[in-house]
């Protein structure tokens, strides 16, 4: 393949793309709401009725508004319909054919079995879950078919793998990201250049890039959104990464639980190497790069990348403690570049369009968009994509059509390792130090929104008994602590405690925090602290009712 | 599963056998291996394990302590039905500690057992990726969402009163 070669296929493309279209989600979400067979009715019914204009149907990646669907959606008008069941498949291709001969959208007559106060249908143009939304990462999903690397060609798909191979050097590339201002979405946030760069600097030999899908934080399904929705978005990154510095050799870490993300991986690695974008001479050039997928088998620790690189080489998923770092001494000792799924779906977009261009969206020193997975106690539950620095409250409030009966308590962002962000700092601008300063982090994306039903120390407990579980046992303060922690949860959430515990379990929080040898450990008390500061009185509470009985009692 | 299949005779050792020697025999391989392994034979026998250890020369130690480490791998046959309540945070602010009681009420077994018929296997997920849908639970390997105990409790009863499972009884 060269560019004209691409370029080709993808203007014939765009051409067939633009026609009259029903396009389905057929991942996620919509899977197990029966989207399949929805996809299936919808051809059946077309293909019966000769219709003027022809309309064909597609399956698709994830639309967002997961908790709505299965989604459906008329292009080009946009309209999009929701919650659409096998029976009311004729209706809506009606509804379609009608749209498209008048220009005007169709909406359908109730066909909402879950009977939610919300049109069934509507323009996603004007409904504040899209209108606040800047889709970067995102900007395919729901759009093309994952299957389809002609599709992901037709959106410019490849043409900065292109750019960087023949139009710029590898410290060329690595300016740009470096430029970016991009920051790693995996959870901590460190500076992607940077990281690439000393990967770079390593002498040249046997180096490895590897994309971390395991995806461990309960309640976040961002990566396995992208990999199911644009799965050549983060091969395209990937490889870009390995040119930049230089390695022959990549893995995508992926969680055994995501079957379809998988299985579309597959398929598009299958189509690239296909196309010459992967394997050898990748664009007839000289840079070869390989990419074999590695699944994981359930365990969270392994989303730590000293722990995942040890998954790969086939053992237990242990941490063990940095430095060295991956990027001197990594798989098999070799230099190795880890970057998590997000991280490497924001690569191409800034090849394509400049660091400029990046550098300019989000806030300070928190650039670009993020992609959250909004779930829990609230209205609209799906994937989002803002810019850094929106406000807590416009997500939440706004895009998230607040909590389903009753107000929002808090948000927890970060899951076992983050914090509870209470109702009143809603107006924090989501970024990385913002989030650090209300003792939470910005973490890879979950979102869960509680109500004022939701009992915090539970909450607390209820990530104490993850982190308890998920311990891999290597060393002693996160092994003996969690399982302290958890006992102690668990008794004042009994109401068996009394003040002084608090005090003991403040001490423990800090002892294996500070102890700990990787981030499981240290980030485990998170969940109490952020709780024990601003959800103190549920604490008390729960002591002070021990304390009469006490009383009563002797 | 019936009596200890001898490795030439049974065709799961065969298609076990061309995974390892598609991946070279490697020991890095071993999680591959396993995985294959516990789609082939539904979870890891003493004999397959030990088959894997000589095979790809690994002391069969460490291929237990990575069949034990990863949640992914049984090492118990799991029941005829089995049900995955998700305990991810999502579904857990939804009320999944309630669906995962009424399952273990009804069907009178512990999370992580399977009942003594071998009709009904229980067992918590870390997040299916559905929160969309929470609480989502995965009956038979279907995933279904907008779970109630009510709802639950009688696909439940229902899976368990299965002619096949009053049989083995
Ligand atoms: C316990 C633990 C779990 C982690 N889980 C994940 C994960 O699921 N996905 C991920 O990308 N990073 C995870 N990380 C962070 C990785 O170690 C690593 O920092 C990240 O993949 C680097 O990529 P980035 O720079 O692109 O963020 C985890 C870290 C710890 C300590
Ligand atoms: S902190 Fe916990 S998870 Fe990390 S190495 Fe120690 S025991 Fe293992
Ligand atoms: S999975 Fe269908 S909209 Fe998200
Ligand atoms: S938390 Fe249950 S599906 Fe994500």
């Amino acid at each position: 393949m060269d560019l004209q070669e691409l370029q080709t296929l993808a203007k014939r493309e765009q051409e067939i793309l633009s026609a009259p279209c029903i396009r389905c989600c057929t991942v996620g979400g919509c899977l197990s709401a029966n989207a399949l067979e929805v996809k299936k009715q919808i051809e059946v019914a077309i293909s019966t009725q000769a219709l003027t204009p022809p309309i064909q149907v597609r399956g698709v990646g994830c639309m967002g508004l997961c908790s709505r669907g299965p989604l459906v959606r008329l292009d080009p008008s946009g309209i999009l319909y929701d919650q659409v069941t096998a029976e009311s498949v004729p209706e809506l291709v009606h509804a379609c054919q009608e749209t498209l001969q008048s220009n005007l959208p169709k909406e359908l007559p109730n066909n909402t079995p879950l009977s939610l106060p919300q049109p069934s249908s509507y323009q996603p143009r004007h409904h504040p879950f899209f209108t606040l939304q800047h889709p970067i990462v995102l900007e395919n999903s729901g759009h093309i078919d994952p299957k389809e690397i002609k599709e992901y060609m037709a959106n410019k798909g490849y043409i900065a793998l292109y750019q960087a191979l023949y139009d710029m050097t590898p410290s060329e590339v690595i300016d740009q990201i470096t430029q970016s201002g991009l920051r790693g979405r995996g959870g901590g946030g460190y500076p992607t250049g940077l990281k690439w760069s000393t990967v770079a600097k390593m002498p040249p030999g046997q180096k490895y890039v590897i994309c971390n899908g395991d995806e461990g934080d309960p309640g976040a399904f961002m990566d396995r959104s992208v990999l199911e929705s644009d799965p050549h978005r983060v091969l395209e990154g990937m490889a870009i990464a390995a040119y930049a510095v230089g390695a022959n050799q990549g893995y995508i870490y992926i969680r055994g639980e995501y079957p379809l993300a998988i299985n579309h991986l597959e398929t598009a690695l299958r189509q690239a190497r296909k196309q010459g974008l992967l394997g050898s001479q990748i664009f007839e050039s000289p840079f070869d790069f390989r990419i074999d997928i590695r699944i994981g088998a359930g365990a969270f620790v392994c989303g730590e990348e000293t722990a995942l690189m040890a998954s790969i080489e086939g053992k237990r998923g242990l941490p063990h403690p940095r430095p060295p770092y991956p990027a001197e001494s990594g798989l098999w000792g070799c230099p190795t570049l880890i970057n998590n799924v997000e991280t490497f779906a924001n690569i191409a977009p800034i090849i394509r369009n400049g660091a400029e261009w990046f550098a300019g969206i989000g806030t300070d020193k928190s650039k670009g968009t993020k992609v959250f997975s909004l779930a829990g106690k609230i209205q609209n539950t799906g994937l989002i994509e803002v810019p850094m620095g929106t406000s807590l409250r416009q997500i939440v409030e706004q895009m998230g059509g607040g909590v389903l009966d009753g107000s929002a308590k808090a948000v927890q962002t970060g899951g076992p390792s983050g914090g509870c962000i209470p109702v009143h700092a809603f107006d924090t601008p989501v970024d990385y130090e913002s989030l650090t300063r209300l003792g939470s982090i910005m973490g890879s994306g979950g979102m869960i929104v509680m109500d004022q039903a939701t009992n915090m120390v539970d909450v607390a407990r209820f990530f104490m008994e993850f982190c308890m579980e998920e311990s891999c046992g290597k060393c002693v303060p996160c092994r003996a602590g969690t399982v302290q922690l958890h006992q102690l949860l668990t008794k004042i959430c009994e109401g068996k405690a009394r003040t002084d515990d608090l005090e003991s379990l403040n001490q423990l929080c800090e002892m294996v925090k500070d102890t700990s040898l990787c981030g499981l450990g240290k980030s485990a008390p998170n969940p109490i602290l952020s709780t024990l500061h601003f959800f103190k009185d549920e604490y008390l509470e729960l002591m002070h009712n021990k304390a009469s009985d006490d009383h009563h009692s002797s | 599963m019936d009596g200890k299949p001898h490795p030439n005779k049974d065709h799961r050792f065969r298609v076990l056998e061309a995974t390892m020697k598609r991946h070279q025999y490697q020991p890095n391989s071993l999680i591959e291996v396993l995985h294959k392994a516990q789609e082939l034979f539904g979870y890891l026998e003493q004999d397959v394990l030990l088959h894997i250890a000589h095979s790809l020369k690994l002391p069969p130690s460490q291929v237990y302590g990575v069949a034990t480490f990863y949640h992914f791998f049984s090492l118990t046959p799991s029941g005829r039905h089995t049900c995955v309540v998700c305990m991810g945070t999502a579904c857990f602010v939804k009320g999944a500690a309630s669906l995962l009681s009424t399952v273990e009420q009804i069907a009178q077994i512990q999370t992580g057992e399977t009942t003594r018929d071998g009709c009904l296997s229980l067992s918590t997920a870390r997040c299916l990726g559905a929160c969309g849908s929470a609480p989502a639970v995965v009956l038979d390997g279907q995933v279904v969402g907008y779970q109630t105990s009510e709802k639950l409790g009688q696909q439940v009863t229902q899976m368990m009163g299965h002619p096949q499972c009053k049989v083995a009884t």
